[in-house]
């Protein structure tokens, strides 16, 4: 059953605890994972994505191109640079609320949010489409937006874990004291009105 | 035997606790931080872990601790073993008591250096032996047999893992934590002082023992050849990975030679390869480093592709398109059709200093304070503060090494005199390398500012304590030493402390600095804002805006974006109540409010 996920989004929203949940999760279920962060310089606001692959001894711990089944976005546009990496069956949750870097802000580049959402839901029908920012306030602080995402993806059934399975691992990656905010986080992902085109 | 899913890092130093390291010391830099991180948070009894002031001092600690008989560890990152070559090189003639490991993470790309140098070929020069692991579970494996291997030759051991096993996690099966290895204690000799009649005979002895560690290689399983042909393929590193992938899916028989150490080459490992194949391309990040070794082996017998004959790429990090475009090249197989994937134009999103940063008020104030100087020059180093570069601050004119700024400016200062040379520098690398820079402005009597950037941690490698900080690698208190003491002590007869976010209080404090004949220096002191708790309170924008955007395009935050119709609107969630904005802001239309989190 080799998977390979992508965990895609902006330096600081928190991808890499997301990516060690799963790790976990995989880790509990017997299957060997590897997986590949990004670290360092990027994560001061650039682009970052975390690699997993599950029960893939013998692989790349990068996802080559077209090799990934699962895409959970933390951004519109870093989901859209991550789609050459993606299978044509993939499947997608993505966090509609951008981080509109500074440079666009200061008139240098652009940021195409419309044309992005729109190439998602052409590309991957069966993609979800969440607000994680308002649900991740809602569980008590913005940085549980990975483990709304996580929810969501858990709700849509993209993930090989069920919700007991990440929950479960959640309780080796959180820290004690964010433990049951997260849990609530990852409940309301779960249960989060996601929207389907 | 348990499993854990490990990061490499992790594994490097989970792999020296098997071995039994008594002692480690390091200097944090991406991608080798997490070895010294790991260390301090397992806490072992009996295992002392340093954030050293530098890779030098590391060095030194890690080969003084071995020579008493201890196992030792020493991390840095690539360009920390330039730091701490000059050790480094006399060692290699020296040579250790108890096993010593020297882990140098290597950063192709590069991701987060300012090189993309190839400690393998460090480890060449310097005539030491070179562990490439391949993944996090060879890593851990290969750092124990490092150990051995160093005691055996009394020889200082390099393990090089590049970011894409530093950072890269796999399931690794550890064994039981061994017993701390007892160093029995430093016994005097006359072998551990450094002579040239010593050099002599020693240089000689490591000549001889180049040919026996290569020998010694073989029986190793780090090297191995796999699969079947006459198409001889040779892999370090990672790249392994990407080679075996790329093999299984294009189905190929290629006849695989698995290096794991890069130098010495294993003696007959290599001849027999060289002996069963009728061409070797060889897949390598960085240098030449194998390819070099096997075209001197093969002498001309066995054609070897690579990097010399433009076969692979000679900078950037590879991955499984370029090794499996390179294979398919190689092994002469139709070259699929590839459809360019047409994607929507994206923002370029380059790292940025954080929402509420105090570097972002200190390099605005010095840019306001350098308003009326006919020519001002920004000197930068290595940290967070690199950032200052980007647009709008662009505050960044030069960034060489570790405290090069300091020094650079003097010379800038030297050569081109209308300048007014200010050189920042942030609170670690003042530490590591700033100091000996500001005794040579004192003494020469050059006239250069130095600002430092005081934010009480090394906050790019993600906040480990230095000797500012009153904190040691695990927590524990230590004593803190204060910067502006240091300054004065070094000389510098105008040295003030600022609050960055007094912002006409620093303007004027570096006005006053730069304008002080000789070296200056001003320390603007503030928390890195992710180590403390977002306050209470955040900033907003009324209705007063005139929606000119001068907020946006003078200090460039992350929080503040304009609205559709140009109006500013600060992200709270990202707001830390710094104040900039508000000093920015023509017509005090930024206010403070509540935090909304609900």
């Amino acid at each position: 059953m080799s998977n390979s996920i992508v965990i895609a989004g902006v330096g600081g929203q928190g991808t890499l605890l997301a990516s060690k949940i799963l790790a976990a999760a995989a880790g509990a279920r017997g299957l060997f994972v590897r997986t590949s962060e990004t670290i360092g310089m990027a994560q001061r606001g650039g682009c970052v994505s975390s690699h997993l692959r599950i029960d893939a001894k013998e692989l790349s711990p990068i996802i080559p191109e077209h090799h990934a089944d699962i895409l959970l976005a933390f951004e519109p546009a870093e989901a859209v640079r991550m789609l050459p990496k993606m299978k044509a069956s993939a499947g997608c949750v993505v966090n509609t609320d951008s981080v509109i870097p500074t440079n666009v802000a200061l008139g240098k580049g652009v940021y195409l949010k419309k044309d992005y959402l729109d190439l998602l839901r052409n590309r991957f029908p069966a993609a979800v489409f969440i607000e994680g920012a308002r649900t991740a306030l809602a569980a008590g602080d913005i940085r549980t937006l990975n483990v709304v995402i996580l929810g969501a993806a858990s709700g849509a059934g993209i993930l090989p874990f069920s919700a007991e399975e990440i929950l479960s691992a959640m309780k080796t990656c959180v820290k004690p004291k964010l433990l049951a905010m997260n849990e609530k986080a990852f409940e309301l992902g779960l249960a989060a009105p996601g929207v389907r085109w | 035997m348990t499993v854990k899913v490990c990061m490499g890092n992790e594994a490097i130093a989970l792999g020296a606790l098997a071995a039994g390291v008594s002692v480690a010391a390091g200097y944090p830099g991406t991608p080798s931080t997490e070895i010294i991180e790991t260390l301090a948070h397992v806490h072992r009894p009996g295992v002392s872990v340093q954030w050293s002031v530098n890779e030098k001092a590391a060095l030194e600690v890690a080969a003084g601790a071995a020579y008493a008989g201890a196992r030792s560890l020493c991390t840095m990152k690539q360009v920390g073993l330039n730091v701490a070559s000059d050790p480094l090189m006399s060692l290699s003639y020296i040579g250790v008591k108890g096993g010593m490991v020297i882990a140098v993470a290597d950063d192709p790309g590069p991701w987060s250096s300012q090189t993309e140098q190839d400690t393998r070929g460090f480890a060449k020069h310097a005539n030491l032996p070179v562990f490439d692991p391949s993944s996090p579970e060879e890593a851990y494996l290969m750092v124990q047999t490092a150990y051995e291997f160093s005691e055996k030759y009394s020889l200082p051991v390099f393990m090089r893992p590049t970011t894409r096993v530093c950072h890269a996690s796999a399931d690794v099966d550890l064994a039981e934590p061994a017993e701390i290895k007892a160093a029995d204690g430093f016994e005097r000799r006359p072998e551990w002082c450094i002579f040239p009649a010593l050099s002599y005979r020693r240089h000689g002895e490591l000549e001889v023992k180049q040919y026996e560690m290569a020998r010694d290689f073989d029986s190793m399983p780090y090297n191995r050849i796999e699969g079947k042909g006459r198409k001889g393929v040779a892999v370090s590193g990672v790249s392994y990975l990407y080679a075996k992938e790329a093999v299984s899916e294009l189905g190929a028989d290629v006849l695989l030679y698995k290096v794991g150490t890069p130098y010495p080459l294993p003696e007959k490992t290599t001849k027999d390869f060289l002996a069963s194949v009728d061409s070797v391309l060889v897949i390598e990040e960085l240098d030449p480093v194998v390819e070099e070794q096997l075209l001197i082996e093969a002498s001309g017998k066995v054609p070897v592709l690579g990097k010399r004959s433009g076969d692979m790429p000679k900078n950037g990090e590879y991955s499984f398109e370029i090794v499996k475009d390179a294979l398919i090249k190689y092994l002469g197989l139709p070259q699929p059709e590839k459809e360019a994937d047409a994607l929507p134009q994206l923002p370029v999103r380059p790292p940025v200093l954080c929402a509420g940063c105090p570097h972002r008020a200190s390099f605005y104030a010095a840019k306001v304070a350098a308003k009326g100087f006919k020519k001002a020059v920004y000197c930068g180093d290595i940290g967070c503060y690199t950032l200052g570069n980007a647009a709008p601050l662009n505050m960044v004119d030069t960034c060489l090494c570790m405290g090069a700024g300091i020094t650079l400016a003097q010379g800038i200062a030297l050569a081109d005199r209308d300048a007014k040379c200010l050189a920042f520098i942030g609170d670690s690398t003042f530490f590591h390398t700033g100091i000996p820079g500001v005794i040579n402005a004192v003494y020469q009597g050059t006239d250069i500012t130095v600002i430092v950037l005081d934010n009480h941690t090394t906050a790019m490698t993600g906040h480990q304590p230095h000797p500012g900080t009153g904190k040691h690698a695990d927590g524990s208190e230590a004593p803190a030493l204060d910067i502006e003491t240091l300054l004065k002590a070094c000389g510098v007869k105008h040295v003030s402390t600022v609050d960055p976010f007094d912002f006409p209080e620093t303007v004027k404090a570096i006005r006053e600095a730069a304008e002080f004949p000789g070296a200056s220096a001003v320390i603007a002191k503030a928390p890195c804002i992710a180590q403390i708790k977002k306050p209470a309170a955040v900033r907003f924008v009324n209705d007063g805006c005139i929606k000119c955007g001068r907020c946006v395009a003078e200090i460039g935050c992350p929080a503040i974006t304009p609205d559709s119709t140009g109006r500013a609107v600060i992200d709270a969630p990202l707001c830390t109540d710094c104040g900039l904005c508000s000093y920015v802001c023509p017509v005090s239309a930024i206010e403070r409010g509540e935090r909304n989190v609900k």
